[in-house]
């Protein structure tokens, strides 16, 4: 073993690039499966509130699926199983184009959806029900009343936990090097195995990570405070 | 493709319950509920460690403990699982197995995450119960010994058993270094049919649900429980049944 030395990676072109490459696909996926959870997790809150035991009931059972299956295998299911499942053009096209990222977007963002959806009902079941009767009281429509008087302080409820999910979702970006999506721990594997230097390679990855990790951290510690000041009023 | 799964399913059960055990390594649901059950129970102590540690005043104790937290809070657990395979047995001058290093990883990562679950229990006890005990003349460790832990420890049950849930579903990252487990045993079979991979990751994902979902619905009948008791209904389950009965109908 050499030296510890970072600089016998930063300083190397192919190995920079190949870091700078990973933390590309790592924020791709990333931002890709949250949109796709809170998008998802709204609708899925929203079709919960639909009087009746139906939508409760199928709503219910996504989110148990989804809660009690391990990320890696819902990405192998998709990666690996729903992808035998398409027309073969449409494989051929999904190969050509970084299939790995598209499935891997699904795939944490659907796990998500579920976690999203259950952060935010439980928030807004801890607003009393009282609030919904004043807002309608005042004139409110039921979808006025949940825009308006509702959800915003369900939201504020739902902040830490949904930002404990946010940061849990990142970390998970990194499962699909699994599916061979060469994001960033896919990327110091390979710089690792080119250059022999694992703990400097590892050193690297294990930063970023927490350098993000904590920024989403704060992120979330400053909007919580803005959100207590705003309830404070 | 019902038919398929169901022969799927009888053609390798034996090796998703134990992989290739008599003639190899052991492996399947088995291995992965020996992993998840080793890693929580070596996990606790370690995370009841730290989170005294996280609670003392005494900063040699209280920095690197919380460094170490925000460490498991921030970076994958991939991350981890390559530093204990790759990195660590370099410096030792010879490799691990798989397992052990998979089993390491999840004792020193639910060991940091049980320790928040401990931290908040103890916090949610009040100071009261700690001021109390030392009043009556406990040391502040026989007071965590004997007031706060039973309490706090009693109320993290459901807690605890979640994390079971979670250390569970982790194990599948194994498959990565290779441990002989459940995600394995289905990727061999993957690899022996070639043609059917929904129907192999569908009966995967089904047998996780099947397991997982069973001790999530144990930890939802046990908090309720806890939560009765502590409201006081619990503790006089027979008074309220008596009252129904003798009811005038």
């Amino acid at each position: 073993m050499e030296g510890f030395d970072l600089s016998a990676i930063l300083g190397n072109p192919e190995y920079a690039a190949l870091i700078r490459h990973g933390l590309w696909f790592t924020f791709i996926v990333f931002i890709g499966s949250w949109l796709l959870a809170m998008s998802l997790g709204i609708v899925l809150l929203v079709l919960r509130q639909i009087p009746g035991p139906i939508a409760d009931r199928l709503v219910g059972a996504y989110v148990s699926y989804h809660r009690n299956v391990p990320t890696l295998v819902q990405l192998m299911l998709w990666y690996f199983g729903v992808s035998a499942l398409l027309p073969t053009a449409l494989q051929f096209w999904l190969s050509d184009h970084n299939g790995g990222v598209i499935f891997a977007v699904i795939a944490l963002g659907l796990v998500q959806a579920a976690y999203f959806s259950e952060d935010m009902r439980s928030g807004l079941r801890s607003i009393p029900a009282g609030q919904g009767e004043a807002a309608k009281a005042l004139g409110h429509g039921h979808v006025s009343a949940m825009r308006y008087v509702m959800m915003p302080q369900a939201i504020r409820n739902a902040l830490p936990a949904l930002i404990n999910h946010t940061v849990s979702l990142f970390k998970n970006s990194s499962l699909a090097m699994a599916i061979g999506v060469a994001e960033l721990t896919h990327a110091v594997q390979e710089v690792q195995n080119l250059s022999f230097r694992v703990f400097e390679a590892y050193t690297i990855a294990t930063v970023l990570y927490l350098a993000i990790s904590l920024v989403l951290m704060a992120i979330g510690a400053a909007l919580q405070a803005r959100a207590a000041r705003k309830g404070g009023r | 493709m019902l038919g398929d799964i169901v022969t799927i399913v009888r053609d390798n059960w034996l090796l998703l319950l134990v992989g290739q055990f008599p003639a190899g390594p052991l492996g399947g649901l088995v291995a992965t509920l020996i992993l998840s059950v080793l890693s929580i129970v070596l996990a606790f102590p370690v995370g009841m460690l730290i989170a005294l540690a996280r609670l003392s005043k005494s900063p040699f104790l209280l920095w690197p403990s919380t460094v170490l937290v925000y460490v498991a809070r921030g970076v994958p657990l991939l991350m981890l699982i390559f530093w204990v395979y790759f990195a660590v047995p370099l410096l030792l001058g010879n490799r691990i197995p798989g397992f052990l290093a998979m089993l390491i990883t999840l004792v020193i990562y639910e060991g940091c995450f049980l320790s928040e679950i401990i931290r908040g229990g103890i916090v949610a006890l009040g100071r009261g119960q700690m001021e109390a005990a030392r009043s009556l003349g406990h040391s502040y460790m026989g007071a965590m010994a004997w007031v706060i832990l039973p309490q706090a420890l009693y109320n993290m049950i459901p807690s605890i058993l979640s994390q079971f849930v979670s250390t569970i579903k982790e194990t599948t990252l194994g498959y990565v270094i290779n441990v002989p487990e459940l995600t394995f045993a289905a990727n061999q079979i993957n690899n022996q049919l070639l043609t059917q991979p929904f129907q192999v990751f569908f009966i995967l994902a089904i047998i996780y649900f099947i397991v997982c979902w069973s001790l999530t619905r144990v930890a939802v009948l046990i908090e309720r429980r806890i939560s009765n008791k502590r409201s006081g209904r619990g503790g006089t389950v027979s008074e309220a049944t008596v009252r129904a009965l003798t009811a005038e109908p």
